[in-house]
């Protein structure tokens, strides 16, 4: 039970603390509570992606470069990466505390895609679900993504629905997470109920999946894309939209 | 929807995202598609310009810089719905990609077109909104006044 979702750990503590280092928009839905922190260098795109996850309930903060994002996150003058294991272990300036980072693919300077692998370098932060969009619908892009850990991919123009099953993901991750929390203290229950989630999706069973782990480990590239699909957004508990390549649904309501 | 959006539509100048945005406005947000939209007004004028100082310039070449203000062009098109400005940013792509001149040239012409023909609708559009909500105000006889 080491490392393990060190996201949703902070989100506890800090609501029992009433430590809040996030924006505070809307004090009033503490449970809902979700802080996206939005990276698109095209301002129209931002305007509506951070409007899209208001008026969901989402906390927004809007960026407009990986830079800046990593600079938000505090990963940009990282020489405490290895020893760093709570949010607030950067010196000086307030680090952001998020629970979803939402990023656009095509970005001058660092692309979605280089964002995507330093946040998923860092031990504090690699917890956290990235999501890619694109305007682009190449398959090869959006497997690239998946395999590097992102949370899903999002062609745009980006739509409520999109914005929903989002949020509909992270309440059943944040409910995943306080019930394992409980469960933990008794036994490998975790672990077989992870078992259960991993064999809808991978044919052999991995062993040296770690119980705590509550991210998706690096896909088995044995994953094969079904033909593509029309895209459904009707269907976000559909435990068999895994594998749609036009939106690659890893977030599915499965358990 | 008012007759001057369903022509819009069945032209195929604007598409369901232009509908999506819409849904986006309310009591909290009262004027985000004009905002939203404003904001694309200024975004694409400028890549227009910028697109136009590339291809007339005598010793143009940089076909990939171009290509970078047209994804600009089509993602924030797509994004406001303006579905006849983002086809004619992918032919325009398309020409650029084959470092084809005139053909760049044409689609700038085509794309200028359109790209006007979508402000002045949309201008158009808002002017009637405005209308709308005035003229809903004064049928209610309170003396509040904002």
């Amino acid at each position: 039970m080491s490392s393990n979702s060190i996201a949703s750990n902070r989100w506890m503590s800090e609501k029992m603390d009433g430590f809040d280092l996030s924006p505070n928009s809307n004090s009033d839905n503490e449970e809902e509570g979700v802080h996206v922190l939005a990276v698109d260098d095209s301002l129209v795109d931002r305007k509506v992606i951070e409007r899209l996850l208001k008026i969901s309930s989402c906390k927004v903060t809007a960026v407009d470069s990986g830079w800046r994002a990593l600079k938000l996150l505090g990963l940009l003058d990282e020489e405490d990466k290895s020893s760093s294991s709570s949010s607030s272990s950067s010196a000086g300036f307030d680090v952001l505390k998020v629970d979803l980072i939402i990023t656009d693919y095509c970005m001058p300077g660092m692309t979605g895609y280089e964002l995507l692998k330093k946040i998923k370098e860092s031990t504090t932060f690699r917890e956290i679900p990235v999501v890619i969009m694109s305007s682009e619908n190449v398959v090869a892009r959006i497997d690239r993504c998946l395999e590097e850990g992102a949370e899903d991919f999002i062609v745009k123009p980006v739509k409520l629905s999109d914005v929903k099953r989002i949020r509909d993901y992270m309440a059943s991750r944040e409910v995943r997470s306080v019930q394992n929390q409980e469960e933990r203290s008794s036994s490998n229950i975790n672990k077989r109920k992870l078992q259960e989630c991993f064999d809808l999706s991978l044919s052999s069973s991995p062993p040296s999946i770690s119980s705590s782990s509550l991210s998706y480990p690096s896909r088995s590239p044995s994953l094969t894309p079904s033909p593509p699909s029309l895209f459904s957004s009707s269907a976000p508990c559909s435990p068999s939209s895994l594998d749609s390549p036009t939106r690659r649904l890893k977030m599915t309501g499965f358990d | 929807m008012s007759r001057l959006l369903a022509i819009l539509f069945h032209q195929g100048v604007l598409d369901e995202q232009f509908l999506q945005l819409q849904q986006l406005q309310d009591e909290s947000s009262p004027n985000f598609v004009s905002e939203v939209v404003t904001i694309y007004f200024h975004e694409s004028e400028k890549l227009l310009r910028n697109l136009r100082g590339l291809l007339l310039d005598r010793e143009f070449s940089d076909y990939k810089k171009m290509g970078i203000h047209l994804n600009q062009f089509m993602g924030s098109s797509s994004s406001i719905g303006a579905k006849r400005v983002r086809n004619v940013c992918v032919a325009f792509r398309a020409a650029s990609e084959q470092n084809n001149r005139a053909g760049c040239l044409r689609a700038l012409e085509l794309l200028e077109h359109e790209y006007c023909y979508l402000k002045n609708k949309l201008h158009e559009l808002f002017q009637m909104e405005q209308q709308r909500v005035l003229a809903a105000g004064v049928r209610y006889p309170l003396h509040q006044q904002h």
